[in-house]
């Protein structure tokens, strides 16, 4: 029952072919049996079982939804009330957060399970899962090589079958890549789209939260419950929520699809760009019409990026003061050294590396150099999108130049690692939605397609990957060992 | 563009944020590469580009004026470091 999609569990739970109890049971068992893989940080076993057998008496009350009993996993940035919340660091290693996420407060509200918290990169600074304060995350595909991070347990969770589906966030790649590396379905939506109410901040303008599944028709169902208007958030946006799997048979007779020709340059692995042009072959089948754009800026989105990421990652980690909450050294001789040491000893390098970046962009005389600056770059390349998506519906190409890399590979090397986020973080400074779907393996490890659309066009995009799906089986294969 | 170590020791203090001394250079190399990486920026001409500071130029949403938020004191300051009173305490600041 563990490979089974969101509506058939749906209607399994409904014929009573098996309990949400027996379902929460099966998963609960994996995560122990695979716990070498280190996807959860937290397993919320005892409360999942409770959840389960509510949602059971709904079921039998005639009185769920297609979530109600359904066992999902949160990654550890989203607060959950009364339930250890660390975002992956060691600052936030005995905080309970004193309320849960508005996404977190929507699933509830649906009735799905949740099984526990997901291991990602310290405060989602990372593209490898390596920088967690509970260590690296294995990628089930190839238990020596990274999952791709932020959310890398995330990813690998739902590869190796571990929940049915989970949530992710994306502020620069961190739902795409590691999606990409593990062979799932991710999409980041729409900045504004998700709430980011509880949902512990790194850069407040370009953090996204979405779903991760393993098909398009399970992805659309968790976007149906994430997404929407929250007055709690200021950021976001007051628009109304299609349903997302309405649409997901529609023909793709006359898509236009753009292929951005620096998506497909020199730093592209051949295989990778193999398996690009052959599911854009298949989206030709379908009918749909081929033509090359240009986003000429989009070498610059790398600098621009971790100079806008890393200042708001300053300004946000600010509040992490040993305090209030979370992590205070011992016997402080004053203020200043509570504040030095407490964050000194709780944050790991890569934090340290971004905070102090971000900090030396927005000081005085650097201000105008860097920040402005990447802000004035950040509209070119949004505007870059905004012609490319004016001869075009969507775009597509590469998640990431490689397949997943091995542990410990490019931890020497900061630079090389954020290199490595060049064809994802473009869409996150424009705000774009983009998904990334398995679309082949090369020696065994997955490859991801990227499809980018327009500001909120996630039922399209969602339309697009189905479609795929429905005629490639990429999305159904599974690592071996986790059948 | 290099950075030395005193620059690094100088924002580190900025950000309150301690390094170990034998850190300081790797996080001086670290640095001076990014940075080498975000000169690049100046490839490009941005003299009548506007900043753009959020991906929706969205205006901040506005509310009444009205306390909305129930007293949660108790609560919050349950996950503090140290309390007493109803107060969250730090080492003496004034002699």
């Amino acid at each position: 029952m563990h490979n089974k999609t969101i509506t058939d569990l749906a209607k399994g739970l409904r014929s009573k072919e098996f309990s949400s109890v027996e379902l929460t049971q099966r998963y609960l068992d994996r995560i122990k049996k695979y716990s070498d893989l280190n996807c959860y940080i937290t397993v919320t076993e005892e409360q999942a079982l409770k959840d389960a057998q509510l949602a059971d008496s709904l079921l039998a009350d005639n009185n769920a939804n297609l979530l109600t009993g359904i066992p999902i996993a949160q990654k550890d940035i989203f607060c959950t009330k009364n339930i250890k919340t660390t975002c992956g660091s060691k600052m936030l290693d005995n905080f309970t957060a004193p309320y849960n996420a508005t996404v977190i407060e929507n699933f509830n509200h649906a009735g799905a399970v949740m099984l526990g918290k997901l291991n990602m990169d310290e405060f989602a600074m990372g593209s490898s899962n390596e920088t967690s304060f509970y260590g690296a995350v294995q990628n089930p595909w190839q238990t020596n090589s990274v999952p791709g991070g932020s959310s890398g347990g995330s990813a690998a969770a739902v590869a190796a079958r571990l929940a049915v589906a989970v949530t992710g966030t994306d502020t620069g790649g961190s739902i795409r890549q590691p999606a990409s590396l593990c062979g799932i379905t991710g999409l980041k939506p729409t900045y504004g789209r998700v709430s980011r109410y509880g949902m512990i901040a790194f850069a407040s303008s370009l953090d996204q939260g979405g779903p991760m599944a393993r098909s398009a028709e399970d992805a659309a169902i968790l976007l149906q419950t994430m997404a929407g208007f929250d007055k709690k958030d200021s950021t976001s946006v007051d628009q109304p929520v299609p349903n997302y799997s309405a649409g997901l048979n529609n023909s793709l007779e006359g898509l236009k699809i753009g292929l951005p020709k620096e998506f497909f340059n020199e730093g592209l692995n051949n295989d990778i760009a193999v398996a690009v042009e052959s599911a854009v072959n298949e989206y030709k089948k379908m009918g749909a019409e081929i033509k090359e754009v240009s986003l000429p800026n989009m070498k610059l989105a790398i600098p621009a990026y971790y100079v806008i990421a890393s200042a708001e990652c300053s300004a946000n980690l600010s509040r992490f003061d040993g305090v209030r909450f979370g992590y205070r050294c011992d016997d402080p001789a004053d203020l200043n050294d509570l504040y030095i040491r407490s964050r000194g000893e709780a944050f790991g390098s890569e934090v340290k590396r971004r905070i102090l970046m971000g900090t030396y962009a927005l000081s005085a005389g650097y201000y105008d150099a860097y920040y402005i600056k990447a802000q004035k770059i950040r509209r070119l390349i949004a505007e870059d999108f905004t012609q490319a998506l004016s001869e075009v519906d969507v775009l597509m190409g590469p998640v990431s130049p490689s397949t997943a890399f091995a542990i410990g590979e490019k931890t020497d090397d900061p630079i090389d690692m954020y290199l490595a986020d060049i064809y994802t973080i473009a869409v996150n400074l424009a705000g774009l939605p983009a998904m990334s779907v398995p679309a082949g393996l090369v020696d065994n490890k997955p490859v991801g397609l990227q499809i980018i659309g327009n500001y909120f066009t996630e039922d399209r995009l969602l339309n697009i990957a189905h479609q795929y799906q429905q005629v490639t089986d990429w999305h159904l294969q599974s690592p071996k060992g986790f059948e | 563009m290099p950075l030395s170590a005193d620059e690094v020791k100088k924002i580190a203090y900025l950000a309150r944020l301690g390094i170990n001394e034998s850190d300081i250079e790797a996080y001086t190399s670290d640095l001076s590469n990014m940075l080498d990486l975000m000169t690049q920026m100046g490839e490009a001409d941005t003299d009548s580009v506007q900043p753009m500071a959020h991906p929706m130029d969205q205006m901040q949403r506005l509310r009444p004026d009205i306390a909305t938020e129930t007293d949660q004191r108790q609560q919050f300051q349950s996950i503090a470091p140290q309390i007493e009173n109803g107060l969250y305490l730090v080492p003496k600041v004034i002699d």
